[in-house]
């Protein structure tokens, strides 16, 4: 038995050159640090894309888009065996997901490794941390309960609100003047076929980079002498680690799944007036209560427009980071980076909180 | 032979020990393994067969009653499901009833009554079936199809498993 598989391996590696793979594998370190634990979030957020491609397919078994879409996610929902269970998953791995990526991103930042060489591979996390927020906000209508359809209305204001452009191509994307079964069928075709057909290359893109460059290590470790730089090898130690962070990442998406199982509302109908309390999912609490704020500050268009602008600007900033702080000594500019860095986070998070609180 | 493997791996198992710390992890580590792909897999697979599980629980009817159906002329005949299959309801010129799945036994198109040929043909591939007892007269199917009884009870037709 194990001759005939070493003789089928001989074979395969002939044609393929694995062990060229392995062995650059297990050339290939990551740095060990006492910040090391921040590295798995890339490879968490990569999991939980996996689990949404997988539940998203099966999903895609019983959902029906248009004027069906809330009759087929009720009878997933409780009429086939275990649907509630993949739905679940469906919405919990999502929202891990967001919050892994953005840990991902947070990470990268403070640890500095957006720098040269890896220009590249902030700019592609950037447009997937994009996309994966698109895809949040794509897929929270599909249900088209109350909360889904009030949270696309609102949400399509924001792009409502940009000059010129914003209301043809809101129109665009709504199909109409009002959210309804025609902005279903659109938000699902984005869903499930553009946006993955857009996500994908960018992701082999962004892995790509991170199998060419490596693991960056913060800057206080490079400042080390070589000998006093610790690594692992990727192959098998690093991986091994990673595919345990999986198990965990598994353990708490399927936790969270089977004991808070995620609600199907009273179906949309634009009739109805918006039930109390309504808010948008909590990735996009922070900009919502920015708008609010703004709103209130600057009565009218000019206060959304405002909120839009400031949020705008910062996000580019943000993605042109590495232009600014891209050397690797760590000076004033890498101070002012951080800086920038934490008041963005701390933005983020207060008002979040705050967006909360005011419910 | 479990010395062998324990001094291999070098654990430091006795020789009294049963097996190797390796097997141990190994045996472990299968179980758990295969634990996780039940439990992701049985509700995969419940959730994929879902509609299986129902059609069977509707092909588990064994009578339907056809409100209406005795104001069938004679010479005419209607489709109806009898539990997922297409069925076949015949009313003779004499006034004798026939029903029959309507199912071809050769490669399971639907069959139709014809009323001026007074014959159930499939036009797939040409079959021929006897219209009263659903018997396979011409065509490639290797046998009848599958006959119902029939009962006339105030203005409704029953069809029932034979």
């Amino acid at each position: 038995m194990a001759k005939l598989i070493a003789s089928i391996y001989g074979w395969v590696d002939e044609r393929l050159g694995l062990e060229e793979l392995l062995k650059f594998a297990k050339k290939k370190t990551v740095p060990v640090h006492k910040h090391s634990f921040w590295y798995y979030w890339g490879g968490i957020s990569l999991f939980f894309f996996i689990v949404q491609a997988f539940t998203g397919v099966l999903l895609l078994v019983y959902y029906r888009p248009g004027p069906d879409a809330y009759e087929s996610v009720r009878q997933i929902t409780y009429e086939i065996h275990f649907g509630w269970l993949i739905r679940s998953a469906h919405s919990w791995s999502a929202n891990l997901m967001v919050a892994s990526v953005f840990i991902h991103m947070f990470s990268v930042y403070f640890m500095k490794a957006y720098r040269a060489p890896r220009e590249f591979g902030w700019w592609s996390g950037m447009l997937l941390l994009i996309i994966t927020l698109l895809f949040g906000f794509s897929g929270y209508l599909l249900p088209m309960d109350e909360l889904a359809y009030f949270a696309t209305k609102v949400g399509l204001e924001i792009p409502n609100a940009l000059p010129l452009i914003g209301e043809p191509m809101t129109n665009l994307f709504r199909g109409g003047l009002e959210v309804g079964e025609l902005t279903v069928q659109r938000f699902f075709a984005l869903h499930v076929v553009v946006m993955p057909a857009l996500f994908l290359p960018i992701l082999v893109f962004h892995l790509w980079l991170v199998q060419k460059h490596g693991n960056a290590t913060i800057p206080s470790e490079a400042a080390k002498p070589k000998s006093e730089q610790k690594s692992i090898p990727f192959f098998p130690n690093f991986l091994m680690n990673d595919l345990a962070m999986w198990l965990i990442a598994l353990n708490v998406m399927a936790l969270c799944a089977s004991l808070f199982p995620w609600d199907l509302g009273e179906p949309a109908d634009p009739l109805k007036p918006a039930p109390t309390g309504i808010h948008p999912e909590w990735y996009f609490m922070s900009a919502f209560q920015v708008l609010k704020i703004m709103g209130n500050i600057f009565p009218g268009a000019l206060g959304e427009g405002l909120g839009i602008t400031i949020f705008t600007l910062g996000l580019i900033l943000w993605t042109l980071i590495p232009l600014y702080d891209g050397k690797s000594e760590n000076g004033r500019r890498a101070r002012n980076a951080t800086y920038f860095g934490l008041l963005a986070l701390g933005i983020l998070v207060v008002t979040t909180i705050w967006g909360y609180a005011v419910l | 032979m479990n010395k062998a493997i324990s001094r291999i791996n070098g654990a430091d198992a006795g020789a009294g020990d049963l097996m190797s710390r390796r097997t141990f992890a190994q045996i472990l580590f299968t179980g758990v393994g295969l634990c996780y792909a039940g439990a992701i897999g049985y509700p995969i697979y419940r959730y994929l067969a879902s509609p299986i599980e129902r059609a069977k629980e509707t092909t588990a009817v064994s009578e339907v009653t056809l409100p209406d159906a005795a104001k069938l002329e004679p010479g005419a005949a209607m489709m109806f499901k009898f539990g997922t299959k297409p069925a076949l309801l015949i009313h003779h010129q004499d006034g004798t009833w026939s029903a029959m799945e309507a199912v071809c036994t050769h490669l399971a198109c639907t069959v139709q009554y014809q009323a001026e040929e007074n014959r159930i043909y499939c036009a797939c591939h040409g079959g021929v079936y006897d219209v009263k007892t659903g018997a396979a007269i011409a065509g490639p199917p290797p046998k009848g199809l599958k006959a119902f009884n029939v009962k006339v009870q105030d203005g409704a037709v029953i069809v029932s498993k034979a």
